[in-house]
């Protein structure tokens, strides 16, 4: 059974706060699920699958007790920052396949007011691969460094390609009132920025902050008499990549496997694609997720950002919000990939609006690159 | 030898599986897992073999010998242990036999460390019941 074009995204809203010590983190997913719903024309009651992550092993019961919600479908799957991209890929089948009709996704987190070392803290969870790792002291901006450190030994990709990317995303931010950074850089200042773990810089890492939001998916055929236009979900994949038994090519990462199969499931190939929304933990993230996803060929990242070329009037425009290193980042970003996702093959997406853009590609990574990580990709098309 | 009080960092939890593993390291000694039944040598240890679920193990002692295979030189962690230490290098290295482990590259400065420098095993006995495997420039 194909979902293609079966289900659409019928609602989406990001919640405008980057710091709120004032919300608790419940607050937020309520907040974004209200506004969610009103922007699909869809009420609480009519919610049937609740989707959501990061609400702790079976918060998603509280949640389901926060909001009074009793779904005939659950899925609370918790593969990182990548889960609520993997939230409206299953979604989308649940629907397919009868088990649900409104489903609802939602995010909140309060991660800069609670102070959350996220990328440089430590966390040890004592399972089998943590014990062979976290004796030598792996941040997850580390996990990402081995990454980078790799990719500019075997292709001579250079912090500047890399700063770059956050060059470009600041670009963006700049036309996105609520994003939290939108100053503009310059490649010299993400390199002057003092080192987090070599070759990433402060700059290339992205932001804590505070956020959340929410997506309301149907089926194509509810969706005609719903208020916005539908934005369909084409195709979808998502995978696992770690270092198994040990012999792991750091750049074979979890994209180059769920991006072929989620454009062979969605009919379309990367040459189709008008803009793209990939999650920006680090510069790195972008750079060998675009490479893997098959924008360009392995090594040839580097080149392929520099020079504007992920930049609105580019060649491929990404993250065209500011992305995680400027606009948003309150720990696991996913759904604000598919919500800017939305908004552009709405033509919601203002001065960062992508001309006639009919076709967006989104790829969530969750965990840590260099280690244990997720991805999951999702296509969506204009209806 | 370290005191198991004043160590700050995260010790490994030494299981069934890979009690072996961990005994040998307080013996110095570096050992890595091969499959009898596929002929995979695998780390980290485990009790099936990740290519074929077979659980027969046969325990091979590696030269301890191997290169870099990436590394990063951490200069933010605001864990115990590691804030105390900072820069410092964590690194793959991939072993001779095949393998790549995570690590720590220690004896040299940080900035001397490269992608492909040749490295050997260092044994550092960080409590009375832990040995970790670090690497330093050969």
């Amino acid at each position: 059974m194909s979902v293609r074009g079966k289900v659409a995204v019928v609602g989406a809203w990001e919640h405008p706060t980057r710091y709120a010590p004032h919300m608790t983190p419940f607050q937020i997913h309520a907040e974004s699920a209200r506004a969610a719903l009103a922007d699909a024309g869809l009420s609480i009651r009519d919610v049937d699958g609740f989707f959501t992550s990061g609400v702790g092993p079976i918060g998603i019961l509280s949640l389901c007790q926060h909001l009074n919600l009793r779904p005939d479908h659950l899925d609370s799957q918790a593969i990182g920052g990548s889960s609520f991209v993997s939230h409206c890929i299953h979604a989308a089948a649940a629907i397919a396949a009868g088990l649900c009709r409104v489903a609802l996704v939602t995010y909140g987190s309060t991660a800069a007011s609670e102070r959350f070392a996220i990328g440089t803290g430590g966390g040890f969870m004592s399972e089998p691969p943590d014990n062979f790792e976290a004796p030598f002291g792996p941040t997850i901006v580390g996990s990402y460094a081995l990454v980078a450190q790799r990719h500019m030994h075997e292709y001579g990709t250079t912090s500047e390609q890399l700063a770059e990317i956050a060059v470009t995303m600041r670009r963006h931010a700049a036309l996105n009132p609520d994003a939290k950074y939108r100053e503009p850089i310059t490649v010299e200042d993400v390199l002057a920025s003092r080192m987090i773990s070599s070759p990433l810089h402060l700059l290339d890492c992205c932001m804590i902050s505070d956020g959340g939001g929410a997506l309301v998916l149907t089926s194509v055929d509810r969706a005609r008499d719903l208020r916005k236009r539908p934005v369909v979900i084409l195709g979808g994949a998502e995978t696992a990549r770690h270092p198994g038994a040990g012999r792991h090519d750091l750049l074979d990462i979890a994209a180059a496997q769920s991006g072929p199969l989620a454009f062979a499931r969605a009919g379309v190939t990367p040459a189709d694609v008008d803009c793209a929304m990939v999650y920006d933990s680090y510069t790195i993230t972008v750079l060998a997720t675009l490479e893997a996803l098959g924008f360009c060929k392995r090594g040839e990242g580097g080149a392929f950002c520099a020079n504007g070329g992920i930049g609105l009037g580019g060649a491929l425009p990404v993250n065209t919000d500011g992305g995680g290193l400027s606009s948003n980042h309150p720990g696991m970003r996913g759904i604000f990939l598919v919500i800017e996702a939305t908004r552009q093959l709405r033509g919601d997406a203002g001065p960062a609006q992508v001309k006639d853009a009919e076709i967006a590609a989104v790829h969530g990574t969750g965990g840590m690159l260099g280690q244990r990580h997720s991805g999951a990709t999702m296509i969506l098309g204009r209806a | 030898m370290a005191d198991a009080k004043a160590y700050k960092k995260p010790l490994p939890r030494i299981d069934e599986e890979s009690r072996g593993f961990w005994e040998a390291l307080a013996r110095h000694e570096l050992y890595v897992q091969r499959c009898r039944a596929c002929g995979e040598t695998r780390f980290y240890p485990r009790a099936l073999c990740p290519a074929c679920l077979s659980p027969d193990i046969e325990w091979r002692r590696s030269a301890g010998r191997g290169t870099v295979y990436s590394f990063t030189v951490t200069h933010q962690n605001q864990a115990p242990g590691f804030r105390e230490e900072l820069p410092y290098v964590l690194a793959v290295v991939e072993l001779d036999e095949g393998p790549r482990l995570m690590t720590n590259v220690v004896g040299c400065a940080p900035d001397a460390v490269t992608v492909g420098m040749p490295v050997e095993v260092v044994f550092d006995d960080v409590t009375p019941d832990v040995t970790l495997a670090k690497f330093r420039p050969r």
